[in-house]
């Protein structure tokens, strides 16, 4: 049985214009252990299924369909309490700004005691060395004065070590990372992916990294999901995805990025814009914007495809195979 | 890109700028053994950068945050004064020139800024936005002289001017992008400033940004100057690249000569934390702690404190820039001494 598995998820937000769908027919597992990236442009629904998972969607938006099983219970089903031994303690979430998700007016150790007599019974000294613990793995220089120190005395890297230090506190299972490294520098961020990655190896905890960045997605993962306008489009093992991608949406969003182009070259870029939530097109939404739309594409809603093992939600996956593979045979007969 | 002259556009000669953080004047009084002190702290945000930006390149400043390249950016632009050191335009000097004498120089100068949320007058239409600079630029100009211009460069940047009548909140970031583009390009410059302008953006529309940028540049005959954190744009998009720390400058080199073989420990770090596609795991050079505050800066080279190569010359003298063999020019006392 897999850690976490999400079957139909549907999330879906009420709106004075009418309910639009934020998510749609999310399906995925998560084995334990296993390190899991979501890419997707702004407004693809990448963070409100970090959110989902943990049930934190909030008025107006609600869960309207499918579930979401960990360890075959059902967590949208969940009463509040029951959900509150989960949340936190075996699924554990770090957010993208570490000075939001601080408390600003606790010390760094009564946010991590806090959170430690809140889900365990143990003495406050001893949840104190357990902190203190936490802080070491993150390599946090002079832990023990970091304790008593505010989040406002500490750089924007030591406030990120501090939040994953605490997403670690109770030893999850899982961990949700929502661009945990968008507000940082490329150095900083260069060491806290590092970090998360020994982390998550030492401890064996599954992440799902929820990121823009193919490049800390292709370092860090295992697996890849794309998603576009609120649905998963393309996911798979992470080498085939940014090798080899095969919906066209993903294939566009590789060549757009500019170490893929020829310095100084024209950069190749995907016209038009992804459609607001309210103004999806019918049939597959990547239509509008993609060269090898047909008929098909603008009436039908894709399915998924296997495609080596990769599931593809594309009407044309096999259409552009055969004619990648009469391209290749082509140039074989030109050179021979 | 287009064909260069080694001709100079712009130059900055010995810059620096401090900003006080000591609040006005009576918040800088202070009682100290029995007497009235006044005392001021500083931010030293930029300490010494001489920088040449060539006609029809497009020379790229980057640096971490808080580093200083957006005040290297206002201070060419004549948004901030310089608190030391000068600014030359095609060899006129500028940064003490008067509003009316800089309005020539306004007009040849245009800036795109990062949050193009924030860069567009809500309350004003697009074709109000747009045309108000034409306007101040030519004042000679028939109303309906100032809106074919307008339509023009709405058109080459991709925006139907026919929407000239709506407001920016109905349009979407990369839309807006565009606009502020179209904004810069309608007084018809020929040096352009762009502070982080494809940062606020998603992968798919920065391509389209930047190839919109890159067309102008052709079309126009465009000078840049291109501020950016993000070093792969950097090395599609730039001719040269400065890399800044700490409000000095570390290296400035061709774009591929520094991609290639960076030579400061600084740029050798910075680049190798670049997440890239072909590796599997992260390998980057570690640096130790963290970039100082400008509030006091370290003695000597900025950098010393989490320098691998540091020695004591470091601590004690500013590295000055050297020539490299590739064209290319780096502050550091270990590629002098060829210890790097």
């Amino acid at each position: 049985m897999a850690l976490l598995e999400v079957n139909n998820l549907e999330v879906s937000f009420g709106l004075r214009s009418g309910g639009v769908k934020a998510l749609r027919d999310i399906n995925f597992k998560l084995d334990r252990g296993e390190r899991i990236g979501v890419v997707g442009e702004s407004g693809a629904g990448k963070s409100v299924l970090g959110f989902s998972i943990l049930n934190l969607i909030s008025n107006p938006g609600s869960i309207t369909g499918g579930e979401i099983l960990f360890e075959g219970k059902n967590l949208s089903k969940l009463s509040a309490s029951e959900l509150r031994s989960v949340r936190g303690n075996r699924i554990s979430m770090i957010f993208q700004d570490p000075m939001m998700t601080l408390n600003p007016v606790l010390t760094i150790g009564e946010q991590m005691v806090e959170c430690l007599l809140a889900h365990r019974k143990i003495r406050k000294e001893d949840a104190r060395n357990i902190a203190l613990q936490k802080l070491k793995q993150v390599y946090i220089p002079s832990p023990e004065t970091r304790l008593d120190q505010y989040p406002h005395e500490l750089s924007g890297g030591m406030r990120q070590r501090i939040v994953i230090a605490i997403g670690l506190l109770m030893d999850p299972d899982i961990i949700i990372a929502d661009e945990p490294t968008t507000a940082l520098d490329v150095t900083i961020q260069a060491e806290i992916m590092e970090l998360m990655l020994e982390l998550c190896e030492r401890n064996n905890v599954a992440l799902i990294l929820i990121t823009h960045d193919l490049g800390v997605v292709s370092q860090v993962t295992q697996r890849t999901i794309v998603m576009y306008a609120g649905r998963i489009i393309e996911q798979g093992p992470t080498k085939e995805i940014i090798n080899d991608a095969q919906h066209p949406y993903t294939q566009g969003l590789m060549n757009a990025l500019p170490q893929m182009a020829v310095p100084g070259a024209r950069l190749n870029q995907i016209r038009g814009a992804m459609p607001a939530l309210q103004r999806i097109p019918t049939g597959c939404a990547f239509s509008p914007r993609c060269d090898y739309t047909t008929e098909t594409c603008r009436h039908t809603l894709p399915g998924f495809t296997e495609s080596g093992n990769c599931l593809v939600a594309c009407h044309m996956v096999a259409e552009m195979k055969r004619e990648a593979a009469q391209v290749a045979s082509l140039a074989q007969e030109v050179k021979g | 890109m287009s064909a260069q002259s080694q001709e100079t556009l712009v130059q900055l000669d010995d810059i620096y700028k401090k900003f006080s953080i000591s609040g006005d004047f009576l918040d800088q009084l202070k009682f100290k053994q029995g007497r009235i002190v006044r005392e001021q702290e500083f931010v030293h945000a930029i300490n010494g950068v001489s920088l040449a930006v060539k006609r029809g390149e497009a020379l790229c400043v980057v640096g971490e945050s808080g580093c200083g390249k957006s005040t290297v950016a206002r201070t060419v632009m004549g948004l901030l004064n310089p608190s030391q050191g000068s600014v030359h335009y095609d060899g006129q000097r500028i940064d003490n020139l008067n509003d009316r004498a800089l309005m020539p120089y306004r007009r040849k100068m245009q800036m795109i800024f990062q949050n193009p949320y924030a860069s567009l007058n809500p309350r004003m239409t697009i074709a109000q936005t747009l045309q108000e600079p034409v306007t101040l630029h030519n004042p000679g100009w028939s109303g309906q002289e100032v809106r074919d211009k307008v339509a023009e460069v709405m058109f080459s940047v991709g925006i139907d001017p026919s929407w000239g009548e709506r407001h920016p909140h109905e349009f979407s970031g990369g839309q807006r992008q565009r606009i502020s583009i179209a904004r810069a390009l309608a007084v018809g410059p020929e040096f352009i400033v762009a502070d982080e302008p494809i940062s606020a953006l998603d992968v798919s529309i920065q391509a389209q940004v930047l190839n919109l940028m890159m067309d102008a540049q052709e079309q126009h005959n465009l000078t840049y100057l291109f501020i950016t954190h993000d070093l792969s744009v950097v090395e599609h998009f730039g001719t040269r690249v400065a890399v800044m720390y700490l409000g000095s400058l570390c290296e400035l080199a061709p774009t591929k000569a520094l991609f290639s073989t960076p030579r400061h420990p600084y740029s050798q770090a910075l680049l190798s934390a670049i997440p890239r596609l072909d590796d599997n795991r992260p390998q980057h050079i570690k640096l130790q702690g963290e970039v100082p505050t400008p509030v006091n800066l370290p003695p000597g080279c900025v950098f010393h404190g989490r320098c691998p190569h540091v020695n004591d010359r470091c601590k004690r003298e500013i590295p000055q820039l050297i020539a490299t063999d590739d064209g290319g020019q780096v502050a550091c006392h270990g590629v002098e001494e060829g210890r790097i």
